[in-house]
């Protein structure tokens, strides 16, 4: 099942949350929506699963509009924040969130004992919700996300609250998940997105700043090659003086505290490995390490979401 | 599959129990009637009838103070943990929501009622008693307090202050309940007919005294169906 979105936008008093966002995601794909706070990550979401209603725009899943309830038997939902009943206990939680979605009664009894299992609460099964640890709590919701095997998953930042280990076990579940579904999960932890998504949208102010995979967005941000090297055989200013002259490079900087270490951008669409290796060469110099470096993606993110 | 407004309903039936909500207006409204209805003031025995007419006035009163208690944190506790964002993403309509949470309070007042039948037996077994008249009367208290439920629900899903829910309960309910009544004997004329007619005391008192008018039945279905329309809408609209 796949969502599209056409033209989304929704303010809050004066404030523009959500400004004329569109995008699709495709069945089976896990995209990651990605911004600063209060970009409009939430706004999108709750719109997605029809909690808020946007000022314009449209939503399709599965090419049919989202302002019918029955629709929402195709969605999980993960709130921020995982709101819970912390009253109830946690298989009853989960019988009546699955009840809610329209399982049957012999299913019902069957999903509760497998979400049990596949979210790793069966040592807590018969605590009150008000008595689990945060982790247990995001397992809760997640297990209530996904007890009626819904088609489309909308987890806001899932990974909220959980140690590490948990935190690989439940990147591992939402991988395994978006074989079979459509998922789009936001997030501020930018491994995360490396680690689980196919695509990354970036959101920034209510506007949709980029929209593709980490390597297209590396390609996108920064078309310059980016090197550190160090080189010996004369006094540092001089080599810097004499690599500014070859023509494939942008500029030499040198690291700071690092004796002899220089980071070197090529222009856009250039490479001088060969280069400096040749440069090395003719005036005599000792080339002792070159290393060539990737852009993260924390320098993208805060590339498209600064200015 | 199941009715999601039985679901809802079930599961707020069950809240009431799991937590002290339910013991603690159970035993407070068998404790007040029962202590008014059989051995204080105008008590029962003074009537020389038989009949429970005590113990529906009591019982009005107590009613009207009882059920924003009770509706109070129907929807601002919800809105205010934020699981009512859980709830209207799953596959429910928000009308289907407030009426699950009306049968539920409905079924909390009925079992209330429903421990007040050794009153009916004992009153029963002293006297000649006209059991449709007191038929009539305990469906006058239902009715009644449908009407202040869906009005209880109605100022719970405004704000997420479950204690501004109760006292906004019982500033609306103080008008059907009491101001209508007396403002209607002071205006006389047109404006008093029309007051009397608003009046849930009026409509009540005359189901109590056994009568059964489609009149008294119309006006609490109206004023329930009035406050659940504006219940839905206030939590529908974000």
């Amino acid at each position: 099942m796949d969502i599209k979105i056409e033209n989304l936008s929704k303010s809050y008093g004066s404030q523009k949350a959500v400004n004329g966002i569109s995008f699709e995601v495709n069945s089976g794909e896990i995209v990651g929506l990605l911004g600063p706070n209060g970009a409009g990550k939430t706004t999108t979401m709750k719109m997605i699963t029809q909690f808020i209603h946007p000022d314009e725009g449209k939503i399709w899943i599965g090419g049919k509009q989202n302002n019918d309830p029955a629709i929402r038997r195709n969605v999980g939902y993960l709130p921020e924040h995982n709101p819970l009943y912390d009253e109830m206990l946690v298989p009853d939680y989960l019988d009546f969130c699955a009840t809610l979605q329209g399982l049957d009664k012999s299913s019902i009894a069957k999903r509760t004992r497998e979400m049990i299992k596949i979210c790793g609460l069966d040592p807590e099964k018969h605590k009150k919700i008000s008595e689990l640890s945060k982790g247990y709590r995001q397992r809760v919701g997640l297990a209530q996300a996904i007890i009626h095997d819904p088609k489309i998953l909308i987890l806001d930042e899932p990974t909220t609250g959980l140690d590490p280990n948990q935190i690989v076990e439940i990147r591992a579940l939402i991988k395994h998940l978006g074989k079979e579904k459509t998922v789009i999960l936001s997030t501020h932890i930018l491994p995360e997105v490396e680690a689980t998504c196919d695509r990354i949208l970036i959101i920034n102010k209510g506007n949709l700043v980029a929209d593709g995979t980490v390597e297209t967005l590396r390609k996108q941000t920064t078309g310059k090659q980016i090197l550190q090297v160090k080189i010996e055989g004369a006094d540092s200013f001089r080599i810097m003086e004499t690599l500014r002259n070859i023509p494939s490079i942008y500029s030499v900087d040198r690291i700071r505290d690092k004796e002899n270490y220089f980071e070197i951008l090529s222009n856009p669409g250039e490479f001088s490995n060969k280069n400096i290796y040749r440069h090395c060469v003719d005036n005599n110099y000792d080339l002792l390490e070159l290393i060539p470096f990737e852009t993260k993606l924390e320098d993208i993110f805060r590339d498209l979401t600064i200015k | 599959m199941q009715n999601p407004i039985w679901t809802i309903a079930r599961k707020e039936f069950n809240t009431f129990f799991d937590s002290l909500t339910a013991y603690i207006i159970l035993i407070a409204f068998l404790g007040f009637s029962g202590f008014f209805t059989w051995f204080f003031g105008s008590d029962i025995f003074m009537r020389k009838e038989a009949d429970l007419a005590v113990f529906f006035s009591i019982a009005k009163w107590t009613l009207f103070f009882f059920i924003p208690a009770i509706t109070m944190k129907m929807i601002a506790e919800e809105k205010k943990t934020g699981t009512i964002e859980l709830l209207v993403t799953k596959a429910i309509s928000y009308r289907e929501i407030i009426i699950g949470k009306f049968v539920a309070c409905v079924l909390l007042v009925i079992t209330a009622l429903l421990f007040t039948l050794p009153y009916y037996i004992s009153v029963a077994s002293l006297g000649n008693m006209d059991h449709g008249a007191t038929l009539c009367g305990y469906l006058g208290l239902i009715l009644m307090s449908a009407a202040y439920i869906s009005i209880g629900l109605f100022a719970s899903s405004i704000t997420n202050n479950q204690i501004v829910a109760f006292l906004l309960a019982l500033l609306i309910g103080i008008i059907f309940h009491f101001l209508l009544d007396l403002f209607a004997f002071g205006a006389g004329g047109f404006w008093g007919t029309m007051m009397a007619n608003l009046s849930v005391t009026r409509h009540f008192d005359s189901m109590s005294r056994g009568v059964l008018d489609t009149k008294d039945v119309l006006f609490f279905g109206s004023l329930t169906i009035l406050g659940l329309y504006f219940a839905e809408l206030f939590i529908s609209n974000k």
